[in-house]
């Protein structure tokens, strides 16, 4: 499925099958992430979204097709190489008890670092903007365990961003966040996008969120694309139907304009 | 994080400094205490002129024979033992992990008691090198089936594979000594964990693998907190699970394996000394390993002097010190720093 033609890729999978042992979750898939876009990733469980995340943050290896970060194919690219340039927050991430804000976020900057190369100006700099950035300044002095699960979610994606790398991936990065967490971090990512000039990827379960904030939209059914494009094309009753298995009425979003899913 | 600058540090970078050059005062005292108590008390100079100018008298001949041998052969077993526990512990991504889940302690007591049964119950220095052959090998079997397949790519493999192969060497090891009861008798002290009757022979054979280990450990120390974060975490922070957690297994085969050959199998070191150090000074495992070190040698010569003199008996196996002297502070510790936390 092509993306929008104003943008070229940032990220491309080329024919890619994505198998868990003998199971075949995502078969000849193409998507490309266009660069300096938000684009989520919807679908319903199990239709191959964090699977996908995973082979596109390098974790995962395509059993066939090719995934191109910049062009360049990823199983080329070392992973420090990939962890320069794309930083990933999978679900529910768990730190080893005792670790602070600032801690993590310090460890933002191991794929800059040489074997036992000292902390860097340029490493304290990258760390103060990520911690101002998700507004964990203030807390960069505790615990993770002692904080809530919005304050927790910003500092681990202040640790990507201490990566400094052009590109984000986010597995469900508001689930088991309140609202005012949800907005906050979707916000923020809104942000990175379109002052920071970052292409970011999101698994998001709300197709409201996603059509609300996201630019780029890809909907995915048993690890095949549906449809993928700007929230106003991709977004229809039809599509809502075939993939969530849902019928609803599509209005525009009073507030925002995008498109609005209400079932019926 | 707080005010750190490149190249400078922070005043919590010099409270740990401090504290740590505190814990090394400790420990000498400590080992001069150890060296000095006993039957016979001697006094400080006894020491200093046996060690520089031996002259082959009755206390110069205790102090390099018999007590000086025992506190280093204490000191060296606690820092190994805790230095890998904290090791494995990140490693494993399991606060209850310790160097016997590789089956380090298993494999040494096997190729101990097989050596015994089959070449006789030769000097002790012989199985020195058996309990580290034992040790290593049953480790890095431990260490390949738990990388393979699937499972070879989280931290689990590596715990079910050591729980495995452990239980198995166990049940061969107590096949062999039902029907063996000499060996049996040989080894029960061993099993136990002691540093008595060493030798700086013995001492002086392990250090070398020993020292090494711990460089190597401290070198790794930044590589393990990023490793501590999961192994997916560490991929996509760029760094390689497979080949750092390969590493780290290496450093916990020269610690704990040294440590075992020379002591025996002391259990508690490994598991609290780390506990209780990331209590005080936190995750950052730069820091946490040299205060393991001197923690877990602090530990080990204590409680080995406490047992020689509350129950003046030479041979009463630190390893059960160990854990009487351990494991209230342990809960003491617990408890004061879960009130402070509510």
């Amino acid at each position: 499925m092509a993306a929008d033609c104003e943008h070229k890729a940032k990220i491309s999978g080329k024919h890619i099958d994505l198998t868990y042992g003998k199971r075949r979750i995502v078969e000849t898939l193409d998507l490309d992430v266009p660069e300096g876009r938000f684009t989520a990733l919807i679908g319903p469980n199990g239709s191959g979204k964090s699977t996908i995340l995973r082979a596109y943050a390098g974790l995962m290896k395509p059993s066939s097709g090719s995934i191109l970060l910049d062009g360049r194919d990823l199983t080329d690219l070392s992973t420090g190489e990939v962890a320069r340039k794309v930083g990933v927050l999978l679900q529910g991430p768990v730190a080893p008890e005792g670790l602070t804000v600032g801690d993590l976020v310090q460890q933002g900057r191991y794929p800059h670092r040489s074997l036992f190369s000292r902390w860097s100006a340029a490493d304290q700099q990258a760390c103060d903007e990520a911690l101002t950035l998700t507004g964990t300044m203030d807390i960069s002095d505790r615990l993770l365990d002692s904080l809530s699960g919005g304050q927790r979610q910003r500092a681990w994606i202040a640790m990507t961003l201490a990566q400094q790398g052009e590109v984000l991936l986010l597995d469900e990065p508001t689930t088991y966040l309140d609202l005012e967490h949800q907005i906050e971090l979707m916000n923020l990512i809104k942000t990175l996008v379109d002052k920071h000039g970052k292409t970011v990827v999101a698994v998001l379960h709300d197709i409201n969120q996603a059509a609300r904030y996201a630019t780029h939209i890809v909907m995915l059914k048993d690890g095949n694309v549906i449809a993928a494009g700007r929230p106003d094309n991709v977004i229809s009753a039809k599509t809502v139907a075939d993939v969530f298995k849902v019928k609803t009425l599509v209005i525009r979003d009073p507030v925002a304009g995008t498109p609005l899913c209400v079932p019926l | 994080m707080k005010v750190r600058r490149a190249g400078g540090v922070t005043a919590t970078e010099r409270g740990r400094a401090l504290a740590l050059i505190v814990l090394l005062c400790l420990l000498m005292l400590a080992a001069i205490s150890a060296v000095a108590l006993g039957t016979t008390t001697m006094p400080f100079s006894t020491i200093i002129s046996a060690i520089f100018q031996y002259d082959g008298s009755r206390n110069h001949l205790l102090v390099t024979t018999i007590r000086l041998p025992r506190v280093i052969a204490a000191l060296l077993a606690g820092s190994a033992l805790a230095v890998s526990g904290a090791i494995m512990q990140a490693v494993t991504n399991n606060p209850l992990a310790s160097p016997g889940l590789l089956g380090i302690n298993a494999g040494a007591a096997f190729a101990v008691v097989m050596a015994m049964t089959f070449f006789g119950t030769g000097t002790s220095d012989v199985y020195l090198l058996y309990a580290f052959l034992g040790a290593g090998t049953a480790a890095l079997v431990v260490f390949t089936l738990g990388s393979l397949g699937a499972i070879g790519h989280s931290p689990l493999g590596l715990v079910l594979a050591g729980a495995i192969v452990a239980t198995f060497l166990t049940s061969l090891t107590t096949a062999v000594l039902i029907f063996d009861e000499s060996t049996l008798d040989a080894v029960r002290l061993w099993t136990a964990g002691s540093v008595t009757g060493r030798t700086m022979v013995q001492a002086r054979t392990v250090a070398p693998a020993l020292l090494v280990g711990l460089v190597a450990a401290f070198l790794v120390g930044r590589h393990l907190t990023t490793l501590s974060l999961g192994a997916d975490a560490s991929r996509t922070l760029g760094q390689n699970p497979i080949v750092w957690r390969g590493a780290s297994v290496v450093v916990v085969i020269l610690l704990a394996g040294s440590a075992v050959a020379l002591a025996g199998p002391i259990g508690f070191v490994g598991l609290v000394v780390p506990h209780v150090v990331r209590m005080l000074v936190g995750i950052d495992y730069r820091w946490v390993l040299p205060f393991c070190a001197l923690g877990g040698a602090l530990l080990v010569v204590v409680s080995d002097m406490a047992g020689r003199l509350v129950f003046g008996s030479q041979s009463f196996p630190v390893g059960v010190t160990v854990a009487l002297v351990g494991a209230p502070f342990f809960l003491y510790l617990a408890h004061t720093r879960l009130k402070g936390a509510a």
